[in-house]
């Protein structure tokens, strides 16, 4: 099939950006969408022109590099699917395609479809985690875990940060991808300690990165290749609600 | 030089507790004064950098990635083991380790592989005190299966995501110590030389991938978990940008690299579809407990499969192996598929695959029970070839999976290199020629949490007070060096991208040091391989300059470290006149077609030293001893 692209090229963090038009001849329908990126990258440079820069690695939808925009969908028009799982037997010849990368003031451009999204990490450092010292731990059968709950906590544990919800986000909202880490280790039994802490400081940390504000328009559980629920905020939400209300584990001493 | 393993005297089920005993300590106020340079984020890596941080010390992690959670460990998807005995099927330290020494055909180091086994009971305890989500049963407690071929249900799983999950619980722990100060993270930040200074490895050289600036990077000892090298093949199941070049400079510059020969082909994969392929996609080889291999009797049979008649259908694995039918270990069920494909009997539009029909378990368990098995590999086969594997077989083909060579390391992880310690993939000691299901993941956990962080005080405990510096005649001379390699890529200015000669590379080493190997073939490779190089050095087409995002640059570095290294595979290859684990030289079998040990002559690890581009490398011998397992031949008939 024959394609054309409009993909956004921008050389770095501060140099303005524009889309480039380019057309892509005999794709085959059984390529993924970003070994048909190969393609038209192996002609640009064959002809002595820069290639369209885009994070990837794992190409099988779990390390979570991947990610841009395909006429306005993050990772395109095929549900729970990452870019790099998307194949091309999805489009017919004659499509125009717009590729732009994620757009956030907290993922700021590196060049053309990359982006930083470091602040990722940082609302991890915050408090994603358990406080557990290598050697530390019990007896792993110690502390059961009710199936369902262990269930529940693995469906959020799936995210992978590729940054698909905030791009898809009219207000640039981080809550998805954070109340998935919340979700996941509040509802664990080892979590319990560290509950309200990691709420109050996951929420700020976010905050302080500049996302937006969460209004409940759902676009992020509708292009997560995971398909995490935005039941996740809400629990979040209680857990910071209540942490503000009545004090965490760390305002409780100081109090 | 002598090579000497250092391992412990006494009896095995004790060496690593009264090692332990006797290791230097470095004191908590000191621990501080002391810089550790990780290079690598996977569960080996990230599960060092965290516990190094939560010790106190100075650290410094690398990854090449935008943030440490998307190193290649994420994809394992079967599980890890553990000695729990939790079923009370019988299952002990004693049996993980025979099962792991027995698994790498006896081309593995005892003392090591046992201590792995003792490891594997505290990684679940620390996984599941970080949160990480195991599989439960319905009283809350850990749920276990058995894998591939293991008599005892020891598998720890997290649905088909256990590396991610044990990933996640690691990234974590080193995002705490990064929030907390005492590692220091450099993402998007290739490591492209070692710098040793008196025998001694003192820092790294690297690029940042963003700015393309060269920096150097002074520690009191630098450790590599940088995984392994099956991209070699240019196809295989790794990640785009799983490399060997940091492993491969640490060669160059005296490390020893052990093994190279030694690669898994894993049986069940997706074939490639056409030129443009990028990647090959593993489907758990769980499938075949359920599915049935064939190919059509006949050569150029180009009706759809459920056209030929059952007896126009050759099982062949059932054929050839009647007690394990299509449960044969992973090398015996690749190479067989090699051999029929080769024949000219292979099925699709490529005639690259054969067939794992599911009809008949379809028909006696009923849809319902394999979608419960199977539901979401068959999802993920239909996403990538738009096939419904309910209704038309599978199609599937060996691929790269995993290397167990890697670098030299003695027991206390340190290459020959003193200063230079390798994890996890990156080294070669505890799979010996053939890696067992669900032993990767715990491999590297069992380096990073509970090895490294005790082995690697007793280096430093002497250099206390010993500042490190990177403006150093050695740091100068290194980065210079490095600089004029990325100069001279550029310079080539040939027609050639990368990737193209990857592509060939990798069709090479594929064809002559893959599933099979031959004498006559590994020849040669070994005279089209230098070819190769020599063009790309005069062919390579790059573009844009050495400042700023360059992935071509990045490819081309990486692939002017796999002509090297595929020629040492080759070398390694020739030398190893027996056949073993993944390693088969079709001179070397059984009248049974089954791989040949000749332990008289080659029970040793192959220990490969640099001499410098055209000359040969040295070959170092280290024994291998076996007291606690006889080694024995297999048998799957």
């Amino acid at each position: 099939m024959d394609l054309i692209l409009h993909i956004w090229r921008q050389t770095g963090p501060s140099a303005p950006g524009k889309m480039v038009k380019y057309e892509v001849k005999g794709v085959n329908e059984h390529s993924s969408f970003l070994e048909m990126l190969d393609v038209l990258n192996e002609q640009l440079v064959t002809r002595g022109d820069e290639p369209v820069a885009f994070d990837h690695d794992c190409r099988e939808g779990i390390c979570g590099s991947c990610g841009f925009m395909i006429n306005g969908e993050a990772h395109g028009p095929q549900p729970a699917t990452t870019v790099c799982q998307l194949h091309m037997r999805h489009f017919k010849t004659g499509d125009e395609l717009h590729l732009e990368p994620w757009r956030s003031r907290a993922f700021p451009i590196v060049k053309d479809l990359m982006v930083d999204r470091g602040s990722f990490d940082r609302i991890i450092q915050a408090g994603g985690f358990i406080t557990v010292s290598t050697g530390s731990a019990p007896e792993a059968n110690l502390t059961p875990v009710p199936k369902p709950i262990a269930d529940q906590a693995f469906d959020a544990a799936q995210c992978i940060g590729c940054g698909a919800c905030v791009a898809q986000c009219p207000n640039g909202a981080a809550q998805l991808f954070t109340s998935a880490k919340v979700g996941h280790l509040n509802l664990l039994p080892q979590g319990q300690a560290e509950r309200y802490d990691r709420a109050l400081s996951m929420v700020e940390a976010m905050e302080q990165e500049g996302f937006g504000y969460c209004s409940n328009f759902a676009e992020c559980e509708a292009v997560c290749p995971k398909g995490i629920s935005i039941d996740f905020i809400a629990r979040m939400n209680r857990d910071y609600i209540k942490a503000k209300a009545f004090g965490s584990a760390k305002t409780a001493v100081k109090a | 030089m002598k090579l000497d393993a250092k391992v412990p005297s006494g009896p095995l089920e004790t060496k690593w507790l009264d090692h332990r005993d006797h290791l230097k300590l470095v004191n908590p106020a000191n621990k501080r004064k002391f810089t550790i340079l990780v290079v690598g984020s996977g569960l080996a890596g990230g599960a060092a950098a965290a516990s190094f941080g939560e010790l106190g010390y100075n650290v410094k992690c690398f990854c090449f990635q935008d943030t440490p959670r998307r190193a290649h460990s994420i994809a394992a998807q079967g599980g890890i083991n553990a000695a729990k005995n939790y079923h009370n099927d019988g299952d002990s330290i004693f049996r993980l380790f025979y099962d792991t020494v027995k698994g790498g055909d006896f081309r593995a180091r005892e003392a090591n592989v046992h201590r792995l086994a003792e490891l594997s009971v505290n990684i679940i305890d620390q996984c599941v005190a970080q949160g990480v989500p195991f599989a439960r049963e319905y009283g809350g407690l850990l749920d276990n299966r058995s894998f591939g071929g293991a008599q005892v249900a020891r598998t720890f799983y997290a649905r088909g995501q256990t590396g991610q999950q044990l990933l996640l619980g690691a990234y974590q722990a080193l995002e705490r110590q990064i929030g907390a100060g005492t590692v220091k993270m450099f993402p998007r930040t290739e490591m492209l030389d070692l710098v040793v200074e008196d025998g001694r490895a003192v820092g790294i050289i690297t690029r940042d991938l963003v700015t393309g600036k060269l920096e150097r990077h002074a520690g009191h000892a630098v450790v590599l978990a940088t995984g392994g090298y099956s991209n070699v093949y240019y196809l295989s199941t790794n990640a785009k940008g799983s490399n060997v070049t940091a492993a491969w400079r640490a060669h160059r510059r005296g490390a020893l690299f052990a093994n190279p020969c030694f690669t898994q082909i894993h049986p069940t994969c997706i074939p490639a579809s056409g030129d443009y392929q990028s990647k090959l996609t593993l489907m758990s080889e769980s499938l075949r407990n359920d599915g049935r291999i064939w190919v059509p009797k006949k050569a150029g049979d180009t009706r759809s499969p459920d056209q030929i008649p059952e007896g126009e259908r050759d099982y062949y694995l059932e054929r050839k192996y009647p007690a394990f039918g299509n449960l044969v270990p992973r090398d015996v069920a690749a190479r067989n598929a090699k051999t029929v494909v080769d024949e000219g009997l292979g099925v699709g539009p490529q005639k690259n695959g054969v067939y794992l029909d599911f009809s008949d378990s379809i028909r006696r368990l009923g849809r319902a029970t394999i979608a419960e098995r199977y539901g979401n590999l068959f999802e993920m086969y239909d996403k990538i070839t738009g096939e419904n594997p309910y209704a038309v077989p599978m199609r599937i083909y060996p691929a790269p999976h995993y290397t167990m060579g890697g670098l030299w390391v003695d027991y206390d992880l340190m290459s020959n290199i003193p200063g230079l310690f390798v994890l996890g993939e990156a080294n070669f000691s505890d799979h010996g020629a053939n890696r067992l299901g669900a032993s990767a993941l715990m491999q590297g956990l069992a380096d990073g949490y509970f090895v490294i962080p005790y082995t690697i005080g007793d280096y430093l405990a002497p250099s206390l007070n010993k500042p490190v510096s990177d403006d150093t005649p050695a740091f100068r001379a290194t980065e210079a060096d490095v600089r004029d390699r990325v100069s001279m890529m550029l310079a080539i200015n040939g027609k050639r991208t990368a990737d193209s000669f990857h592509r060939q590379l990798g069709r090479i080493v594929w064809d002559y040091c893959g599933i099979a190997r031959t004498a006559g073939g590994l020849q040669k490779a070994l005279q089209l391989i230098p070819e190769l190089q020599q063009e790309f050095w005069k062919d390579l087409k790059l573009v844009g300059g050495a400042d700023g995002v360059n992935q071509e640059i990045e490819k081309a570095g990486r692939v002017s470290d796999y002509f090297e290294l595929a020629e040492l595979m080759c070398r390694d290859a020739l030398d190893r006149e027996e056949s073993c684990g993944g390693h088969l030289r079709e001179e070397h079998q059984t009248p049974d077609g089954e791989a040949l040990r000749n332990d008289e002559e080659f029970s040793y690890v192959a220990a490969w030293e640099w001499t410098g581009g055209g000359s040969a490398p040295n070959l170092h011998k280290e024994p291998l001893e076996f007291d606690a397992v006889k080694p024995s031949q297999r048998s799957y008939k």
